[in-house]
C-alpha cells in the first residue's frame, strides 16, 4: 500500500524516481514477465495452430491456388462469389441448417425427458444416470459404424423391428427423403450423454424453497415442471442450444463414415463439403472461403451466446 | 428434492422404474447390438432375421480382428497421441492457471480474453491452414503432427484456474516471504492440492483426443500410422473383414473408454458441468 501511494504521489516521472517507485515499477515488470513465461506455452500453441491459421484462411480465400496448396494468383472476393453462383454451396448451407434443426430440439427434448427421469430419488439411481450419459464416452466414427449396421435395409436390426410391429421397411440412408433424418437420429443419441449430464447438473442446482412452496399452492408435477423448473433452467438450455447447434454445425464423421454426402449430395454437409474441396479437389482457395463463411455463422452464434450469458449474470 | 417427490407422487415408483428400464433399453440398444454381433459366427451375421441373442458366442472373433487388421498399431497410435495431448495439456494448462489465479500483472484480462477467444474459433475454420502448415514441416504422419496442435486448452486453463483461486492467497503470500519461487510453489503445493480438477482434466482431453477423427484422417496416410478411429472405418470398407469381426474391432476400442468413463464418471462430470452450469 504505502509503497503505491508514494508512487501515485510522486507520478511516474524518470528523473526524481526514488527507491520505492523503481521498487513498484520493478516488481510490475518482474510480474508481468514471470506470468508471460508461464502462458508462452499456451500461447505459442494457440498463436501457431488457432491465431495464425485463422489468419491465413481468410487470406487463403482471396487467392487461386495451385495444386499443393500455394496461393498463386490473388483473386480478391472472386471465391466467394462463386460460392453463391455454385449450386453446390447454397446446397450445403441448407443441409447443415437442416441437420441442425432436425438434431438440436431433438436432442434437448430426449434430454431434457432423460435428465427428469434420472433426477427421481430412487434406489439405484446413479445406474441409470451412468447408462444416460454414457454417449460420452462414444467416439462418433463407432457411433457411425454401428448405426450403420443398424440401419442396414435388407438385414438391419431396425427394420427388422419394423417388419414385427407390420410397418413397411424405411429406407434409412440410401433414400434423399430419410439419409439426412438417419445421421441425425445417429446424432441425437451420441449427444443425449452431455445434455442429460448437463441438464440433470442444472435441476439439482435449482433450490428446493421453489418447490416447496408450489407444494402448498398444490401444484401438481406437471405444474412444476412448468412454471420452476423449465423457467430456472432455461439459461441452461440456452447453453446447450447454441453449443449444440455449434457442435451440430460441425458435423463431419457421421457423414464420411456414414453416406460421403450422398445420396445425391442430401447429406453434403458444410465441413463434409469443405473437406472434399480441398482433400480431392485441390480447391484451396474455394474450401477456405467456405471455412470463413462457417466461422463467421458459429462467430455470430457465440456471440449471441455471451449477449444472453451477460444478461442472466447481471440479473442474477 | 421436492421435485423427486413430486415426480415420485404423479407416478408410482414401480411405474417409475419400468419407465427408467425401458428407455435404459433403447439408449443401451446399439452398444448391445455391437456386443452381440461381435460374438457372431459368420454365418450369423449374414443371416436374417438378425441373431438378436448369441447363443454360442464366438469370443475369437476378438482375436481374429486383432491379428487380421493391424489394430494393436492402432491402439497403440492413439495411446501414444492421447498421452501426449494429456501430458501437454496439463503442463501448459498449469501453468496459464497459476499465472491467471496468482501473479498479478498488467494486461491479465487481455490474455485471458485472449484465450477466451480460441473457444470462438472452430476447429474446422483453420483446419486447411493447419494442415498444409503441418505438412511442411514434414510432420505428416508422426506422433508431433497428430499431437501438438492440441497441447493447449483454453477451457482446461478455465477449469484449472477455478480451482487455484480457491486456495488461500495467504499460502501464496506466505511461500512468497520463504523466498519459495513461483515454479516451486506451484509443483510442492498447488499441483498437489488440485489433484482432482488435473484428474478432470487428464480424463476429459485423453478421451477427446482418443475419440478424434477429422485431424488423424487428414494427417496420417499409412498403416502404421493410423489412429483407433480412423483404422477401424477403413476395416469396414474392406471386403475381406465380415461384420461381426468389425463389430468385435468396434467393441475393442469401445471398451476402454467404457471403462474409462463408468471409473472417472463423478470427476469427468463435475469438470463438464463446472463450465456449463455456473455460466
Amino acid at each position: 500500500m504505502a509503497v503505491t501511494q508514494s508512487a501515485r504521489s510522486i507520478g511516474s516521472s524518470f528523473n526524481r524516481s526514488t527507491p520505492a517507485v523503481t521498487a513498484a515499477r520493478w516488481r510490475a515488470l518482474r510480474n508481468f514477465f514471470a506470468a508471460m513465461l508461464f502462458l508462452l506455452p499456451s500461447l505459442v500453441i494457440f498463436i501457431l495452430f488457432v491465431f495464425w491459421p485463422l489468419w491465413q484462411n481468410f487470406w487463403l480465400s482471396t487467392y487461386a491456388t495451385d495444386p499443393i496448396g500455394r496461393p498463386s494468383i490473388f483473386v480478391g472476393l472472386d471465391q466467394y462469389q462463386r460460392l453463391l453462383q455454385n449450386p453446390d454451396f447454397p446446397n450445403s448451407l441448407t443441409v447443415s441448417l437442416t441437420f441442425a434443426l432436425l438434431t438440436v430440439p431433438a436432442t434437448l427434448i430426449v434430454s431434457l425427458f432423460l435428465a427428469t427421469l434420472s433426477n427421481a430419488r430412487l434406489r439405484g439411481i446413479s445406474i441409470f444416470r451412468t447408462i444416460f450419459s454414457y454417449t460420452i464416452a462414444v467416439s462418433s466414427a463407432t457411433a457411425s459404424l454401428i448405426f450403420l449396421y443398424l440401419f442396414n435395409v435388407a438385414t438391419g436390426p431396425l427394420n427388422y423391428f419394423l417388419s414385427l410391429l407390420r410397418l413397411p421397411p424405411v429406407d434409412w440412408l440410401t433414400s434423399t427423403t430419410t439419409a439426412l433424418p438417419s445421421l441425425a437420429l445417429t446424432t441425437t443419441w451420441l449427444q443425449l450423454g452431455l445434455n442429460t449430464i448437463i441438464l440433470l447438473a442444472g435441476m439439482q442446482g435449482i433450490s428446493d424453497e421453489f418447490y416447496e412452496s408450489a407444494k402448498i399452492d398444490g401444484a401438481a408435477f406437471w405444474d412444476s415442471f412448468r412454471h420452476i423448473t423449465i423457467p430456472l433452467l432455461s439459461p441452461t438450455i440456452f447453453f446447450l442450444l447454441v453449443v449444440d447447434t455449434l457442435s451440430a454445425l460441425q458435423t463431419f464423421t457421421q457423414v464420411q463414415v456414414m453416406t460421403k454426402g450422398g445420396p445425391v449430395q442430401s447429406t453434403d454437409v458444410l465441413v463434409y463439403a469443405i473437406y472434399r474441396q480441398f482433400y480431392f479437389n485441390g480447391n484451396y482457395g474455394y474450401a477456405a472461403a467456405q471455412a470463413t463463411v462457417l466461422f463467421f455463422i458459429m462467430l455470430i452464434l457465440t456471440i449471441i451466446q455471451f449477449g444472453v450469458i451477460e444478461r442472466r449474470v447481471f440479473y442474477q | 428434492m421436492t421435485s423427486r417427490f413430486s415426480l415420485r407422487r404423479a407416478l408410482p415408483e414401480v411405474l417409475l422404474y419400468l419407465v427408467l428400464i425401458l428407455v435404459s433399453a433403447v439408449v443401451l440398444f446399439p452398444l448391445y447390438y455391437a456386443l452381440d454381433s461381435s460374438l457372431l459366427s459368420a454365418g450369423q451375421a449374414a443371416s436374417y432375421p438378425p441373431t438378436l441373442f448369441p447363443t454360442e458366442p464366438h469370443f475369437e472373433n476378438f482375436a481374429a480382428a486383432l491379428q487380421q487388421a493391424p489394430l494393436l498399431r492402432y491402439l497403440f497410435n492413439s495411446t501414444v497421441q492421447s498421452t501426449l495431448v494429456m501430458l501437454g495439456q496439463l503442463i501448459t494448462a498449469s501453468l496459464a492457471a497459476y499465472a491467471f489465479a496468482f501473479i498479478d500483472f498488467k494486461g491479465r484480462n487481455f490474455f485471458f480474453l485472449v484465450f477466451l477467444s480460441t473457444l470462438m474459433i472452430p476447429w474446422e475454420a483453420t483446419i486447411i491452414p493447419n494442415y498444409l502448415f503441418v505438412r511442411s514441416l514434414k510432420w505428416a504422419d508422426t506422433y508431433q503432427g497428430l499431437a501438438v496442435p492440441f497441447m493447449a486448452t483454453a477451457f482446461g486453463t478455465f477449469l484449472l484456474r477455478q480451482f487455484f483461486l480457491s486456495i488461500p492467497k495467504d499460502l501464496h503470500d506466505a511461500a512468497t516471504i520463504d523466498g519459495c519461487g513461483h515454479l516451486r510453489f506451484l509443483s510442492t503445493i498447488v499441483l498437489p492440492l488440485a489433484r482432482p480438477a488435473l484428474g478432470t482434466l487428464a480424463v476429459y482431453s485423453f478421451l477427446q483426443t482418443y475419440n478424434q477423427y477429422l485431424w488423424p484422417l487428414l494427417i496420417t496416410s499409412t498403416q502404421s500410422m493410423r489412429t483407433v478411429q480412423v483404422g477401424i472405418t477403413l476395416l469396414q470398407d474392406e471386403e475381406r473383414f465380415t461384420f461381426n469381426i468389425v463389430m468385435a474391432g468396434i467393441v475393442i476400442i469401445l471398451l476402454p473408454t467404457i471403462i474409462l468413463f463408468v471409473l472417472a464418471n463423478r470427476q469427468l462430470i463435475r469438470g463438464l458441468t463446472a463450465g456449463a452450469v455456473k455460466g
